[in-house]
């Protein structure tokens, strides 16, 4: 099912397409499969992984984790626990990393939510299988028809989990949805989430990641038919230690769909340990079937102390000279002693200063939820996570 | 009324070559009420004063002391200095991306005053300050400095003068890269100021122009990394016909 390469030195003879260190020439020459064994072991140095540290990825890349725990799902409104074999799984997309198909060919059984038109938001809670354990999960959230709903996907707890987030909306429905990172400091978490939008769907989504030893979330959107809305909105916050990537793609096939990208991160690290890390990466890609395509996407970061590091990749891939409107960028920002000297010269103490510009940076991002209660919780997360540091 | 008062203050910078003397034995004393001006040639040391009273970490005070109404400001930091009743509008005010100004004057005021303003009367009182300094409201919305014109800069640093109402204001170079019409607007913030109250005004300043808008009682040269020369106002004229030469020439650096 994979084509092998042909032409290579010997050493690199079995090499599939779209594998290995060879860069990929276009995000849509990227190789998807359900099939584990179809997936070259990474060593790290490809395209696709060379920002993630690989051992702390405990496994989950090479066959070594063993998938002896589970997460706790629970659903705050209705939902269904389905088998592999139900018709619905896999209609989201396909793994695209040998973490997304691992999580795949391991899980058991998989919780679906549908929004049918209930106005309350439902809440899933995926808990860590607990510090040392395993796990694979899989959940698909799908609309029906012109639906509208919220749906918010809270990560926490400890342990290691790698999973796959299908979310199909229906034509002409409209979802907002919020998963939010909130792990203990020993979580790994691998995501893949396939977003695949219908034919006039709407899709605000925002992502925050507070949490983890190591979070990486591989959101890829695909349309399925013309005049579909994607907002991707995103958020991390890494200390000391923490690794925290963002792997987006945006997959333009349908002509007249819209995609809005904007993902902000804030990095503290401390002398003495590990980076705190942030890898933001940012494919568009416009097919040559995707006319009148709108797009724009965004990443800021925001280093506020020594000894972190904020790596950012956007990528614009444009096969069509008929669209209307594409634009990508990327700044990356000090929060320096100047600055601090100036907010204090106005008579605000330090730790009020870093506050003011952790949440003005972090405003508009979170200004997008529109759930109180979740948006002020996740506020006092960030300033304690500024408190906790001690800056 | 407040006195501040500065005695026999040193003040080096950290270089390559290890630290370099700047403030060599600065005596001056501002007291409410009073405008002082200090003004000199590039390089003297003006701008490290300003900065050495403001608390600014790059510059060590080797000797001395600054006192505000007999209170020890060296022995306070940065934003206490500012809590205390000091100001120091910045020749460079410095962008700070993703705090929006009326935040942030908002946060300023409520640390000064000890207590969050009213929300009704804050937003009116805003919206005067601005309006007195021609500062279009909708600058409120934008990250603070950032982007912001060198005329645009010192507007808000004399809008921040006008919200946190300090007992002292040092003002660096605050009519440095301003147009006619930016330095009257400024200069009448300024002096709207000063009729506020017993306030004191230390002015920092290369040309003599800005003092023809804001009146001195006291003008001091300052070269070498000291004062040299104190007198009346004609003192600034004097420099305005003659410059700085007599005060700079070898002779003189003693």
């Amino acid at each position: 099912m994979t084509d092998v390469v042909s032409g290579l030195a010997p050493e690199l003879a079995g090499a599939k397409e779209g594998q290995g260190s060879k860069p990929l020439a276009s995000a849509s020459e990227r190789f998807t499969s359900y099939d584990l064994d179809a997936f070259e072991v990474p060593g790290g140095r490809e395209e696709n992984w060379r920002f993630t540290p690989m051992k702390r990825l405990r496994g989950l890349h090479d066959g070594t984790a063993r998938f002896d725990g589970s997460a706790t799902i629970t659903v705050d409104g209705s939902s269904e626990t389905v088998g592999r074999d139900d018709a619905r799984i896999g209609q989201g997309g396909v793994p695209a990393d040998r973490v997304a198909a691992a999580a795949w060919t391991a899980f058991t059984e998989a919780t679906v939510v549908t929004i049918d038109g209930t106005p309350e938001p439902v809440t899933v809670r995926v808990t860590g299988p607990g510090e040392g354990a395993v796990a694979a999960a899989h959940l698909q959230i799908r609309t029906t028809p012109h639906a509208e709903g919220t749906v918010v996907v809270e990560f926490s707890g400890s342990g290691t989990l790698a999973d796959n987030i299908e979310v199909v909306l229906a034509d002409g429905s409209k979802l907002t949805l919020v998963v939010t990172e909130e792990w203990a400091d020993d979580a790994v978490h691998v995501s893949a989430q396939h977003l695949s939008i219908g034919r006039d769907a709407t899709l605000r989504a925002t992502s925050v990641a507070l949490g983890g030893d190591l979070v990486r979330i591989s959101p890829t959107v695909k349309y399925r038919g013309p005049g579909g809305d994607a907002e991707l909105a995103g958020l991390g916050f890494a200390d000391a230690g923490q690794h925290l990537e963002q792997r987006l793609l945006v997959d333009h096939g349908e002509p007249s769909c819209t995609s809005n990208v904007l993902y902000k991160n804030a990095l503290q690290g401390r002398k003495g340990t590990t980076d705190a890390r942030t890898v933001w990466i940012g494919d568009v890609l416009i097919r040559a079937t995707a006319e009148n395509t709108r797009t724009f996407e965004f990443n800021r970061n925001l280093v506020l102390t020594e000894h972190a590091r904020a790596d950012s990749v956007p990528n614009l891939e444009i096969e069509t000279g008929e669209i209307a409107g594409a634009g990508h960028a990327s700044a990356t920002g000090r929060f320096d002693d100047e600055q601090l000297f100036y907010l204090q010269s106005r008579g605000i103490p330090e730790d009020v200063a870093r506050r003011l510009v952790v949440r003005g940076f972090f405003g508009e991002i979170l200004s997008k939820i529109t759930l109180p209660d979740l948006r002020e919780r996740l506020e006092a997360a960030i300033e304690a996570e500024l408190a906790v540091t001690g800056i | 009324m407040s006195t501040l008062e500065i005695k026999d203050l040193h003040v080096s910078v950290a270089t390559d070559d290890g630290p370099k003397e700047i403030l060599k034995g600065v005596d001056l004393t501002i007291e409410g009420g009073q405008t002082h001006a200090i003004m000199g040639p590039n390089g003297s040391g003006k701008s490290t004063l300003a900065y050495a009273i403001a608390g600014h970490p790059k510059y060590e005070v080797t000797s001395g002391s600054i006192t505000l109404d007999g209170v020890d400001v060296l022995a306070m930091t940065v934003d206490e200095r500012a809590r205390a009743g000091l100001f120091l509008a910045m020749q460079y005010p410095v962008e700070v991306p993703g705090v929006s100004t009326s935040n942030f004057l908002r946060a300023a005021a409520t640390a000064v005053r000890g207590e969050a303003p009213k929300l009704r009367t804050w937003v009116k009182e805003v919206k005067t300050a601005m309006s007195n300094l021609d500062i279009d409201p909708a600058f409120g919305d934008r990250n603070v400095n950032e982007g912001f014109s060198g005329g645009e800069k010192k507007r808000q640093e004399v809008l921040q003068l006008a919200l946190l109402a300090p007992k002292i204001a040092v003002l660096d170079e605050t009519d440095s890269g301003l147009d006619v019409d930016a330095l009257r607007v400024v200069s009448e913030g300024v002096n709207r100021y000063k009729a506020s109250g017993d306030v004191g005004v230390l002015l920092i300043t290369h040309y003599t122009r800005i003092l023809q808008h804001i009146k001195p009682d006291v003008v001091h040269v300052f070269a070498g990394g000291k004062v040299v020369l104190s007198g009346g106002p004609e003192l600034a004229d004097e420099l305005e016909k003659n410059g700085y030469e007599r005060f700079t020439s070898p002779a003189a650096a003693v």
